[in-house]
């Protein structure tokens, strides 16, 4: 498997075949990822997508959230290995760098009101994880 | 119309009546003060109490008593390198060294003392020096540097710290005292004798009922030897006198005011001398009867004069002379009128003597302590209370509950702070923390035995006041300290952060701060390797990529290095992986080196090659045992007096991979010249001929911290064993990221209370933690060889989790 957008002409995307899963609508393409049994309980990891790195977070019922894995504060792309927490009921990664820590659901920062990361919808389906590109992300 | 002060003299206690009178508003108004202080000495006031600590490597920037900026106010005028040589009470001008006359309205004399030199001959040989000021201290150092022996003439309380700085200056120290006891005028002969064992046993030699004859030159004229009048001679390459203090009172002299028999300038109880212009305080001045040759009375006569410059009406009518030590790392204490019987515990096997007296009706009139100084605070309350004791027995066994706190009991004896000044100064300037309450109030900025003290009175304040004084680690375990989990998991077993939350938690899932804090607590009690399990998801960010994130995203790499010391093999290998997966390298201040730069990917590639040199996980990324640095010792340097470096690989090898509340830094230092900063670090040890010196509780970094001596004269399986039940007691007791330096300021009674759960097993903790130590050694192994084992762990160093997507 492989990165499974055929529009994108990102070198890692050349001679790879389209997955299954893929759909070729613009708006709504679901890229296949990993198996959850990649994922680290309680724990993120990155997978490149469409070129831009995108951090995962699996949680401890399973469920899989995704934000951009730049890290807003310091443009490097490491929330993906940040502390996930729960904090006041929010499902929370903490930056590795500075420590601001990011609402996984809503991609609020809880301690800067104006910074923000987008979130990336997510599915996981027959043990496969896969995510779409928020619409302030998605192409025309 | 503003009204000149000249001020004689800019020691500690002139310099204190300074500070009050500026902080009296004396030099505002329409009837200001101009303030001109002549200081002979080079520098500006500091600390000269803590005189032999420059011996231990505390700066002048550590000792100084001057805040920044305090010359900047408008009025004050500081000259050194300047006297007063003599005054015109009819012109009212005083006349400098330099020739500048000062005109004044009112003259403060604070010309302290000076060391009193008996008609010896050989007495100005090169190589005999007094103890008093920090030019003595840099003459005797650089006179010391590589000779062997020295001698101190006076075993008071001066020339006992004379003593300590010959030793921590790495020589051989005999003492000579004419009288039978050290100490005569503190200490009764049974704490004496206790005080002499003890410093026996850190290898001072002492001589007591010696009196000295002649002090004997060379070939080249330097001292070589002290003989006695028994006709002993006691070879010595330097020698110091420490044979007490006399009153400088010459300017007094030579203006005709008033002095005493036996000279000191006598003043009335408004420190005011025969001339009502001019005052003498501190050391010169002969006050309520006698010199009073303490810091503590020289500052109340400072803020008598500052009251009485300002329109007040203070006095100096005497002071309580109860004073506490610590010489040579051995605490003694005196009680008011600590001469004649008492009642007296007297153990010899841990020469601990403590004596307390009390009149018929049972009130304290005096106490001798030597070698543990811990009901110091309560006894001075009851002496001052007159509070009747009603068990003696139990007050000498030291485990009385403290004495009784009304608002008027003095908690700072140095700078006269009470109760209730603490009390006023936390409720009307809203203080809640330790640091601030002490630069505002000065309690405990003396001799600092108060701190603990005022640390209760402040806590108990704020507790009252309804400040929530919150210790709980996050919401999920609101109630719940770093030391209680700790507790929880070890008694209970507790091996899961989700069995642990179910049990004494609140929520299912941890965050941020409980994670990596169980994390650490799970792996200091032996949970094995840290990223199998539950434990993966706990980590802190670093420990799960067993490298330290960078900046960029990029990991560096640190191989240990115990004792800094490298193969060519290792270093080849180190030069290897550097340039195959460009890494920029830097030489570490811990003497190991750092390579930055590698990607997550690369990790495990670089430490199989790491790890097929030789080289194993240097825990940088852990809050852990980092390095222990040390100096090249005995085998190579001049001046090295044991094998520093062994013991430095020997304790790095012992302690790596324990996980801590923070990181651990030690040292190793091969002689008293301390190349290896021992003295900034968690651990420090220094070796001297007696053996090794065990310092904790320094700190480099951003709230610098000079180590506390812990215990002495320590051979290498007593050294061991010592750092042994500390770390683990820091590891069992330390909060959330708190550094060993934190740690010893929060806990009760500080080092003290360390040295007695250490050293003395008072809690009887000293196997349990011991047997922990040793469960670590066995457990050890290192966290890359373990990685590298099993392929399947390899997994999470990948950037990108999506197969194929390469970086």
């Amino acid at each position: 498997m492989s990165i499974l957008d055929p529009t994108t002409t990102t070198p890692a995307s050349v001679g790879t075949t389209a997955a299954a899963s893929e759909t070729n609508s613009r708006q709504n393409r679901w890229h296949d990822v990993c198996g959850l049994d990649r994922l680290t309980v309680e724990r993120g990891a990155s997978a490149l997508v469409d070129g831009r790195p995108v951090a995962l977070f699996r949680l401890d019922d399973d469920e899989v959230l995704a934000v951009d894995d730049v890290d807003p504060f310091w443009g490097v792309p490491v929330l993906s290995r940040g502390l996930v927490g729960c904090i006041g009921g929010r499902d929370t990664v903490a930056s590795p760098l500075l420590k601001q820590r990011f609402d996984l659901r809503t991609g609020a920062c809880l301690d800067d009101p104006t910074v923000t990361v987008a979130v990336w919808p997510v599915q996981v389906q027959q043990g496969r994880v896969a995510v779409t590109p928020p619409p302030s992300l998605a192409g025309p | 119309m503003t009204r000149h002060l000249v001020v004689a003299g800019h020691g500690m206690v002139g310099h204190r009546l300074v500070e009050e009178l500026v902080e009296a508003g004396g030099l505002e108004g329409p009837e200001a003060w101009e303030v001109t202080i002549v200081g002979e000495e080079s520098r500006p006031a500091y600390d000269r109490v803590a005189l032999s600590s420059a011996f231990a490597g505390a700066g002048e920037d550590q000792l100084t008593l001057v805040a920044d900026g305090f010359f900047d106010t408008p009025g004050l005028r500081l000259l050194v390198n300047e006297a007063v040589a003599s005054v015109d009470p009819q012109a009212r001008t005083a006349t400098t060294t330099t020739g500048r006359v000062l005109a004044y309205d009112h003259l403060v004399l604070a010309t302290g003392s000076r060391p009193f030199v008996p008609p010896l001959p050989g007495k100005d040989l090169p190589g005999v020096f007094t103890y008093r000021t920090l030019d003595d201290v840099e003459a005797i150092t650089a006179w010391c540097a590589g000779r062997r022996t020295g001698v101190v003439l006076g075993g008071g309380l001066l020339g006992l710290e004379a003593a300590n700085a010959l030793r921590l200056l790495g020589l051989e120290v005999h003492v000579v005292e004419m009288a039978p006891r050290l100490m005569p005028v503190q200490l009764d002969d049974g704490g004496a004798a206790a005080l002499r064992t003890r410093i026996e046993a850190l290898g001072v030699h002492v001589h007591v009922g010696a009196s000295s004859q002649e002090i004997e030159a060379g070939p080249d004229g330097a001292v070589v030897g002290l003989r006695l009048a028994d006709g002993t001679t006691l070879a010595a390459d330097v020698c110091v006198i420490s044979a007490g203090i006399r009153p400088r009172d010459d300017v007094a002299r030579g203006c005709g005011i008033g002095l005493h028999e036996r000279g000191g300038i006598l003043v009335d109880e408004a420190c005011q001398t025969s001339d009502p212009a001019i005052s003498a305080i501190g050391e010169c001045a002969v006050a309520a009867g006698r010199v009073w040759g303490l810091v503590a009375p020289g500052y109340k006569m400072a803020a008598a004069v500052a009251d009485r410059l300002t329109g007040g009406d203070a006095t100096f009518e005497g002071a309580d002379l109860s004073t506490k030590l610590k010489l040579l790392g051995i605490d003694v204490a005196s009680v008011g009128e600590s001469h004649g019987p008492g009642a007296v515990l007297d153990d010899p096997r841990s020469s601990t003597y403590k004596k307390i007296r009390l009149d018929a009706e049972g009130r304290v009139i005096g106490a001798v302590l030597v070698g543990d100084a811990s009901s110091f605070g309560d006894l001075v309350q009851l002496h001052r209370s007159g509070a009747a004791v009603e068990d003696v027995l139990t007050l000498l066994a030291g485990t009385a509950a403290p004495a009784a706190t009304g608002p008027s009991a003095l908690v700072c004896s140095c700078n006269s702070v009470t109760t209730g000044d603490l009390i006023t100064a936390i409720e009307a300037d809203g203080i809640c923390d330790l640091a601030t309450l002490k630069t505002c109030t000065k309690a405990g900025t003396g001799c600092g035995g108060c701190v603990p003290t005022v640390k209760v009175v402040l806590e108990r304040q704020l507790a009252a006041q309804g400040v929530a004084v919150r210790r709980g680690l996050c919401e999920h375990f609101p109630d719940r300290t770093r030391q209680d989990l700790y507790d929880i998991c070890r008694i209970g077993q507790v091996r899961t952060l989700a069995d642990l939350l179910a049990s004494h938690g609140q929520g299912r899932r941890g965050c941020e701060i409980c994670k990596p804090t169980v994390a650490s607590i799970l792996a200091s009690l032996g949970g094995g390797y840290v990223l199998d399990g539950e434990q993966a998801a706990l980590q802190d960010t670093n420990d799960f990529a067993l490298a330290n994130l960078q900046r960029n995203g990029t990991y560096s790499v640190v191989p240990r290095m115990p004792g800094g010391e490298v193969t060519p093999r290792q270093l080849m290998a180190c030069a290897e992986v550097a340039e195959d997966y460009d890494l920029y390298v830097k030489v570490t201040g811990g003497q190991r080196l750092d390579l930055f730069g590698a990607k997550l990917d690369d990790l495990p590639a670089i430490w199989a090659r790491l790890g097929e040199a030789g080289l194993e996980s240097g825990h940088a990324y852990g809050k852990a045992l980092r390095t222990v640095k040390s100096c090249v010792g005995i085998n190579w340097c001049r001046y090295g007096v044991q094998d520093s470096t062994e013991m430095a690989k020997l304790l790095e090898l012992r302690y790596r991979g324990l996980r801590s509340p923070h990181k651990i830094k030690m040292a190793v230092s091969g002689c008293a010249r301390e190349c290896a900063e021992a003295q900034s670090k968690d651990v420090g040890v220094i070796a001297t001929e007696a053996g090794w010196n065990l310092y904790v509780g320094g700190n480099g970094g951003f709230r610098p911290r000079h180590a506390d001596l812990l215990a002495e004269g320590l051979s290498d399986a007593e050294l061991v064993r010592a750092v042994d039940r500390f770390l683990q007691y820091y590891v069992r007791t330390g909060e959330r990221l708190e550094r060993t330096a934190a740690w010893i300021e929060r806990i009760e009674d500080g080092i003290e209370h360390v040295r007695r759960v250490v050293i003395d097993d008072s809690l009887g903790l000293g196997a349990e933690l011991e047997a922990q130590m040793a469960a670590h050694v066995e457990g050890y192994e290192c966290e890359w060889a373990a990685t590298l084992r099993q392929p399947e762990r390899l997994a999470r160093f990948q950037t990108y989790v999506n197969e194929g997507a390469s970086t």
